[in-house]
């Protein structure tokens, strides 16, 4: 009698958990459709968010999102084909993993998006590249700068610049900048983004001055590969892997007295690591694609939506330091804009149809497509985090 | 610079990550050793209790936050012992598995939703996350205080269960369920303080690795659960000597495996790094498979009689 009571009670538990999830998730998809209840009436557009908000990512894919969820709260409609319609972002998490990546693709495709933005992270959009390529559904990669996202597909368009871009702009800047001759590479075993980005980096610097290796998933021991790096005397440490692991990699760097410059490509450029490095004796510069302070309005407007929303400023991490991947976000959701208002239509081919002609001149610059789907950029911002004051300080535009 | 000061740092780091994993180790020994039950969610109670440390760090000082974090840990391995495992006493073994691995998502799952899936920073203790430079290599503090805790940990609890009443029990009941209950032995009352021990350990675990290792995810509890529990089975899984010795032998392997190329290197035998640091973890699995072929009941694994 007593187990039978136990088993249920628990049972009841475990449901009040779920339905505490559910109910909770529902509440914020309410707010993000939010901006579009006062133009009740309309009709309504679906754009799909394909972003991860947990695992390794999950603190870069929320801040996109937050860039993207602050431009629709800017402009939450748009007329298409001279009608109306409230602009509802459909968010799906692919939870960092390739293989949850296509399940997170379908609910999207399922739900009728016309056009879908994401992801954060090269592995998940490759993972989920087909699922949205069979439904005929364009997406428009938001940061994800390795080649293959968009190779050998029509569906699949980005706005950031590529790896084989930034990998050498990262060894050209590591050479002018440090003078370096030795560089120690870690990658993460299988992650598209951080060992692509080494290769390319080591092709530009030369392989014979590098020293790669990786670590494997749900590493949490970085002395040795920080260890491997002051024996091998590199000048220059690159480890362009998730923030988390780079929270780890950072503390380490610091513990073991590293004083050779930690760099590394657009994904470092977090709160996440200005929060690892404060007050810590660490010398690290990231490569991004968007420096705040470069267009005032965007700063102040999302500073303060950013403030007056405290899931928004919990998702940012718990202060108001715009992350360049929020403007990236931001801009990806108006490119989205652009692209219904040219087709007319909500009709994903028609959409996919006018992508590939789409401009749009963005808070990280102006933005066109190549014939690739790539977009056209040829600079890149080198900021470097002061440990002081855990900013980012800017210090030089970069091109190869 | 000479071979050991380039082996010190690998050594080092093996050593204090080994002893964590061992501390993580006698919990599942125990459970085992007692209930012929794989605890799988003794990873994700380690986990739980750096979440813990993480929250009750922002309220409370760190006096005061430590014992907290213990004690509420504690409480945790408790709770899931008489939520998940008890109703289940006289079910197949099976089903008791599968609670654990249920008791694992679920910890896994609400840690995710109270986190929202992101990296949490572990708090620094001070004294503790200081760097200090021992014979020219450079570490926390918590390195060189990792092992000789563990050990004294061990040995306390090799006391308690000698020379206690209460260690007579649960020496009692892992020999024999069901004559020690015919014994008068309150078989409920040891198998929760068994759990409070593990847990206990898995508490002082957490905050050395999380002291080293400062981030705490939903899944962080996954790979040292792993590792430990291989390292229960590499000693032979009931034993404590065993489990401790096991997680050092993992510890310092996966470590000195990841500095192989540079000491390599540094030895003149190759010339080029080969990436074996790549297979830390493989090394570590093929090292169990070995162990098993030769001694099939792990180091110090006891002869399994069957009794009809």
């Amino acid at each position: 009698m007593m187990k039978k009571a136990l088993a249920l009670l628990l049972t009841g538990l475990l449901l009040a958990t779920l339905a505490a999830c559910g109910g909770s998730s529902a509440g914020s998809g309410g707010d993000r459709g939010g901006g579009g209840g006062s133009a009740a009436g309309n009709d309504v557009v679906r754009i799909g968010v394909f972003e991860p908000q947990s695992g390794d990512n999950g603190a870069g894919g929320k801040q996109e999102i937050l860039g993207m969820q602050y431009a629709n709260f800017e402009t939450p409609t748009v007329v298409i084909g001279g009608k109306t319609y409230n602009v509802f972002l459909d968010i799906a998490d692919n939870q960092s993993s390739n293989d949850k990546a296509p399940s997170a693709a379908q609910t999207l495709v399922s739900n009728g998006c016309s056009i879908v933005l994401g992801s954060y992270g090269s592995g998940v959009s490759i993972a989920a590249s087909s699922t949205f390529g069979d439904a005929g559904i364009p997406v428009v990669g938001v940061t994800c700068t390795n080649p293959a996202v968009t190779q050998g597909n029509s569906h699949y368009f980005r706005i950031c610049f590529l790896d084989p871009f930034q990998g050498p702009v990262l060894a050209h800047f590591a050479k002018e900048e440090y003078s370096a001759k030795k560089a120690y590479c870690l990658a993460k075993q299988g992650d598209d983004y951080s060992v692509g980005l080494c290769n390319y980096f080591m092709d530009a610097f030369g392989r014979d001055n590098c020293v790669y290796e990786t670590f494997p998933d749900g590493t949490s021991d970085y002395s040795s590969y920080v260890a491997n790096a002051k024996t091998a005397g590199a000048d220059v440490f690159f480890s362009p892997v998730s923030t988390e692991a780079a929270a780890l990699i950072i503390d380490q760097a610091a513990t073991q007295g590293l004083t050779i410059p930690l760099l590394a490509g657009d994904t470092w450029d977090s709160n996440v690591i200005l929060n690892a490095a404060e007050g810590k004796h660490v010398n690290i510069c990231v490569t991004t694609f968007y420096q705040e302070g470069g267009n005032p309005t965007f700063d102040n407007g999302i500073k303060q939506w950013i403030n007056g929303n405290s899931q928004a400023k919990a998702n940012n991490g718990g202060d108001d330091k715009i992350a360049a991947v929020s403007a990236m976000g931001y801009d990806a959701y108006y490119v989205a804009l652009e692209a219904l208002k040219k087709a007319g239509s909500t009709d994903p081919a028609k959409v996919l149809e006018v992508l590939p002609g789409v401009t749009y001149n963005g808070v990280s610059g102006a933005i066109a497509f190549d014939n690739i789907g790539d977009a056209v950029r040829d600079v890149a911002y080198v900021k470097w985090c002061n440990p002081d004051t855990a900013e980012w300080e800017f210090i030089a535009q970069q091109g190869i | 610079m000479g071979l050991f000061q380039i082996i010190l740092p690998y050594l080092l780091a093996g050593v204090s990550v080994g002893g964590q994993y061992a501390l993580m180790a006698i919990g599942y020994s125990m459970v085992y050793g007692i209930l012929r039950l794989i605890n799988f969610a003794h990873g994700d109670v380690f986990m739980v209790s750096g979440l813990i440390m993480v929250y009750m760090a922002q309220a409370l000082p760190l006096y005061l936050s430590i014992p907290a974090v213990i004690l509420l840990t504690v409480l945790l391995g408790f709770a899931v012992e008489r939520a998940a495992y008890k109703p289940l006493r006289s079910a197949p073994r099976m089903s008791v598995m599968v609670s654990a691995i249920a008791v694992s998502y679920l910890l896994q799952n609400l840690a995710l939703y109270i986190t929202g899936g992101l990296n949490k920073n572990y708090p620094a203790i001070p004294w503790v996350s200081d760097s200090i430079t021992v014979l020219g290599a450079t570490t926390k503090r918590v390195t060189i205080i990792t092992p000789f805790l563990m050990l004294a940990l061990v040995a306390g609890l090799v006391v308690l269960i000698r020379h206690t009443k209460i260690g007579m029990a649960m020496r009692t009941v892992a020999k024999d369920f069901e004559t020690s209950q015919l014994m008068g032995i309150k078989l409920d009352r040891v198998i929760s303080f068994t759990f409070a021990i593990g847990s206990f350990l898995a508490a002082t675990g957490s905050m050395l690795y999380f002291s080293n290792y400062p981030g705490v995810i939903p899944t962080a509890g996954g790979m040292p659960g792993l590792k430990a529990f291989v390292a229960a089975v590499f000693g032979g899984i009931g034993s404590i000597p065993g489990a401790v010795l096991g997680g050092l032998i993992i510890g310092v392997c996966e470590s000195i495996i990841k500095g192989m190329d540079t000491v390599l290197v540094h030895l003149g035998l190759i010339r080029s790094p080969l990436e074996l640091a790549t297979f830390s973890d493989a090394f570590t699995f093929v090292l169990l498979i070995i162990i098993l072929v030769f001694k099939p009941t792990g180091l110090f694994g006891e002869k399994t009689t069957d009794k009809v």
